[in-house]
């Protein structure tokens, strides 16, 4: 076996910018995707077929192809006649609206888990439209949507490796971009053990959140 | 724009490259999940806690990281060389082998213990139960779950492009770099994938509809625009029931 | 009652005087802190037909599924013919048993469940044949006729290419002692086997079991609140009550002049 610990250390300074790119990424990502996924969770219930019929088609189409794709698509067609983005912006936005789709699947799953009793109560004190969702409707999907919500962000902090894909230096671009310059291999492993590291630790506390929320 | 020929050298040689990667990586999940599921419902506490260790670790591993270790650094270190396209469903198969062995052992779990207990009394083995009780009610839960993990994969595909398998998403890549036109190269290829789910679900539901009615239930009707995914009360990509 | 003095230690054949086909000895069954059964003593004779009796939770139920293995006892054993359900001998003591023992003792046993569980996966036929098959090695033809036979005695041998979800409740039942006979077992356990029926499906389902305990010497033992039909099947009723059996004797004493209170008093609030 061919392993040098000393690429492990030399990698370390440049590992932790990539961890720190990466914490960057998912947290704006993810601070899309929940507000994202909200809008298309409501729009999805309009009463007015030309809101819900594009939402859902255009909601329904991006879960459906890949991110990896998506993330091509706004780094190199969207500058042709938008805004030009770097890596890193790129990689939010393309995380956020990629898992918006799914957030929302997840909104929709917790309103439509509000008895309806709830609508009819709110219409019967005549609430408004606006504080029927946000006093009565939104605070009891809430509670039941947390660990749903909480189990995209660690999917989202496991599929944030493809920014490396344009340019994006997170842990694995850190990696890659050590590993070609150095002739070695080691870095690859440690974003690897990171992960997990990061991700399990992350599923557990999860589950107990689970446990106290759901019921 | 793009010229006929290099749909033909490298689009569709790349469309049939992504089915067979699908494929491949697909049946490794499947061959993996139902030991992994099934084990993970053993009576056993240690047989219990390394299915479920793999099911964790695979669960928390990024498959494109997985995927550029096995490529990159299992060769060096370990001497020995493989085709890229051989990492690439290796790693596909190895993670979402572990997110479908959490649908096996939820669709078991979900099987009512009456029928164990009826299994019992008529003096079945545990395996007996398992293979002639268990698993064939079980299977019709599990394949809508399925059905969307396979969506999942079929995206997590596009990934070997990475590892320089001349997959679809390669061959659009490469067409970019040569026609330097990507709007119409990259809408292709997403619509190209969005047909192949499509194509996929309907698949699966005909799949459902069979397996339904061989244990004798009747399937309910979903109309053919009845979208791509399918749902099922056990999520194994987030690993939630409920509130999903 | 069986005033069996004989202590779990002994590891004498339990089967000493060769007719008690089923014994309970000291048997406690405790769940949480809740017991079910305190040291119960009791046993049936081959080709009995026992109906056990007494309010919910007196712990009936808990001794069919002692009987089948689903639960195990805290304490005590269980012996079944000339052997232990729950023990088995190895260098002369007696410890757990293993599965495999459990499943040679366990042949001798089926069970009629309250809510049927029919495998759903499978057609009325198989559902009979697929332990006679996998189970008893029976070829698949000689499975089949015997099937046929059992399901034409509970009146469904129409009913073979049905899947249990296009039954009414009384012919899954029927099936389902359909499938436990197909297993030739000694003893028969039947728990609560009407009380998931709508009313009128009862006398059918009764009518079935009245006639195999007439006809065949297969020992019962019978959980039921059909008190009609304890007394017309049953040689020996047996009174539960937390957990310990408190009267017995042949229906006509039990059910005509109880000698305990308790036995009144139950009898009073169902009949």
């Amino acid at each position: 076996m061919n392993w040098n610990w000393s690429h492990v250390d030399d990698f370390m300074p440049l590992f932790w910018d990539g961890v720190q790119l990466t914490l960057k990424a998912l947290f704006f990502g993810t601070l899309i995707a929940f507000s994202l996924g909200l809008v298309w969770a409501i729009a999805q219930r309009s009463e007015r077929k030309w809101i819900r019929w594009p939402v859902t088609a255009v909601t329904e189409f991006i879960r459906s192809t890949p991110l990896l794709v998506q993330l091509f698509f706004l780094f190199y067609v969207v500058p042709q006649w938008g805004p030009s983005m770097s890596p890193l912006t790129t990689g939010i936005v393309g995380l956020g609206l990629h898992y918006s789709t799914y957030t929302s699947e997840v909104y929709r799953a917790g309103i439509e888990g509000v008895p309806a009793g709830q609508w009819e109560a709110a219409t019967a004190v005549s609430l408004s439209r606006r504080r029927t969702w946000t006093a009565v409707i939104l605070p009891q999907a809430v509670r039941r949507v947390i660990p749903a919500l909480g189990n995209y962000v660690i999917i989202m902090l496991k599929e944030s490796p493809q920014m490396a894909a344009i340019g994006a230096l997170d842990m694995l671009g850190q990696a890659q971009g050590y590993s070609q310059a150095t002739f070695t291999y080691e870095a690859i492993s440690v974003v690897g053990v990171a992960f997990i590291v990061i991700a399990y630790p992350a599923s557990v506390l999860l589950r107990v959140l689970e446990r106290r929320l759901v019921r | 724009m793009m010229s006929s020929e290099f749909l033909g050298n490298w689009f569709l040689p790349g469309l049939w490259i992504t089915l067979q990667v699908t494929f491949l990586s697909a049946a490794l999940a499947f061959v993996i999940a139902f030991p992994i599921g099934v084990l993970r419902t053993h009576r056993l506490w240690i047989v219990r806690f390394l299915a479920g260790a793999y099911f964790e670790i695979f669960r928390s591993t990024s498959s494109l990281v997985f995927m550029y270790w096995i490529a990159f650094t299992v060769p060096p270190v370990f001497n020995i060389s493989f085709q890229p396209m051989f990492a690439g469903v290796l790693a596909l198969g190895i993670t979402y082998g572990a997110y479908a062995s959490e649908i096996v052992r939820g669709a078991l779990a979900a099987v009512p213990p009456a029928q164990r207990e009826a299994g019992i009394a008529l003096n079945f083995t545990p395996f007996q139960r398992l293979r002639r009780i268990e698993l064939p009610q079980a299977w019709p839960e599990m394949i809508p779950p399925f059905n969307n993990l396979l969506i999942e994969l079929l995206k997590g595909t596009s990934l070997v492009s990475l590892i320089a398998v001349a997959d679809m998403t390669f061959a659009g890549d490469l067409l970019r770099l040569v026609t330097n036109d990507s709007a119409p190269i990259y809408t292709l290829l997403l619509v190209l994938y969005f047909v192949l789910a499509f194509v996929l679900t309907r698949g699966m539901r005909l799949l459902e509809r069979h397996a339904k009615k061989r244990v004798g239930q009747a399937p309910e009707k979903t109309g053919l625009f009845g979208g791509v995914r399918a749902t099922s009360s056990i999520d194994a990509v987030t690993g939630t029931g409920g509130a999903k | 009652m069986s005033a069996d003095s004989s202590t779990s230690q002994e590891i004498a054949n339990p089967a000493v005087d060769g007719s008690e086909l089923i014994r309970f000895d000291k048997v406690v069954k405790r769940y949480g802190s809740n017991t079910v059964l305190d040291e119960l003593d009791f046993s049936v004779a081959s080709g009995k037909h026992v109906t056990l009796i007494g309010p919910s939770g007196s712990g009936k139920t808990t001794i069919l599924r002692l009987l089948m293995t689903l639960v195990k006892p805290d304490e005590g054993t269980i012996g079944v013919g000339d052997r232990y359900l729950t023990h088995e001998e190895r260098g002369g003591r007696l410890v757990p048993a293993g599965e495999k023992h459990v499943r040679e003792v366990r042949k001798n046993i089926g069970m009629v469940f309250q809510q049927f569980n029919l495998f759903p996966n499978m057609k009325v036929l198989r559902n009979v044949t697929e332990a006679p098959v996998s189970v008893l090695g029976l070829s698949k033809d000689e499975a089949e006729a015997r099937a046929r036979e059992l399901l034409d005695l509970v009146g469904l041998g129409d009913r073979c290419d049905a899947y249990p979800s296009q039954l009414s409740g009384g012919q899954q039942q029927r099936v389902a002692i359909a499938r436990a006979l197909a297993m030739r077992p000694q003893v028969l356990l039947l728990d609560e086997v009407t009380s998931a029926l709508d009313p009128e499906l009862v006398a059918g389902v009764l009518d079935v079991l009245r006639d195999i305990a007439h006809t065949t010497d297969i020992t019962m033992l019978c959980v039921t609140h059909e008190m009609s039909f304890a007394r017309d099947i049953s040689d020996q009723v047996l009174m539960f009550d937390a957990g310990r059996v408190i009267e017995s004797g042949p229906p006509e004493q039990i059910f005509t002049e109880p000698e305990h209170e308790r036995t009144r008093e139950f009898l009073g609030a169902v009949l």
